[in-house]
């Protein structure tokens, strides 16, 4: 199968930012492909199928993350993180 | 956000006898009733708002740890302990492995924040094995407060 690298940048949109439940549903999506997706922040580099490692990121409300995927599927495991992002993981607006 | 802005000291437990999700998250609790740090008028209250949150999905994020939390008006500034169960408690977990080391957080619903900076902080550690053997070895509320510490004091890196 043929390498892709696929990168984009989001915006925390919801109100409480990267906290439990939107880590949990990032690391439970990107651990569905097999690409190896990363979450950076300010420098700092995460691992996006651990939820821990989302976490260490603090991201609060307005932080720009850069999301980059590595792997066979890349480019949709990119476009369905995004999404995610988009929908503010649908969280209930504050 | 470091463990001494919100971790309550006198509510640390580092011997669980809970065995089950409800018990212990009620024992973490009362231990922050008993400190102060929570009204006991608001005891049954978070109790339940913890459990609630534990339905929409276990905070037993794998690893041996869960970080059982909740928003209340009952608390005006962040608060937390640190529980620890040398048996283990089925907590639902995402590994499916039994949670032995228990973060419990009260926020102040106007400040998420705090808890995001809270869980920061309590990640970066927790990904640490030595921190995390160190916290489940711990014998005393000393040895967990000493721990914190040198973790404020960023002895195990990040």
């Amino acid at each position: 199968m043929s390498q892709s690298l696929s990168t984009a940048t989001v915006l925390v949109s919801n109100s409480q930012g990267l906290h439990m439940r939107p880590a949990n549903l990032l690391a439970t999506t990107a651990s569905k492909f097999l690409s190896v997706v990363t979450l950076s922040r300010e420098g700092q580099s995460v691992d996006c199928k651990s939820i821990l490692g989302i976490l260490t990121l603090g991201a609060f409300q307005g932080s720009q993350i850069e999301v980059l995927a590595d792997g066979p599927d890349a480019e949709i495991a990119i476009a369905t993180i995004v999404n995610l992002f988009q929908r503010g993981f649908d969280e209930p607006a504050e | 956000m470091k463990f001494s802005d919100f971790i309550a000291a006198p509510a640390l437990l580092p011997n669980l006898v809970s065995t089950s999700k409800e018990t212990v998250i009620g024992e973490l609790v009362d231990a922050l009733v008993k400190s102060g740090n929570i009204p006991a008028s608001d005891r049954e209250d978070i109790i339940r708002a913890i459990m609630k949150r534990e339905e929409l999905g276990s905070t037993g994020i794998g690893r041996g740890v869960a970080v059982p939390h909740t928003k209340h008006v009952g608390v005006d500034r962040l608060v937390g302990t640190v529980g620890v169960s040398q048996e283990g408690i089925e907590f639902d977990s995402l590994d499916g492995h039994k949670a032995e080391l228990f973060f419990l957080l009260v926020s102040p619903p106007d400040r998420p924040g705090d808890h995001l900076r809270a869980l920061e902080n309590i990640s970066r550690q927790l990904r640490n094995d030595t921190f995390c053997r160190f916290l489940k070895q711990s014998k005393t509320g000393d040895d967990i407060s000493q721990l914190l510490k040198e973790a404020d004091d960023n002895h195990f890196g990040s």
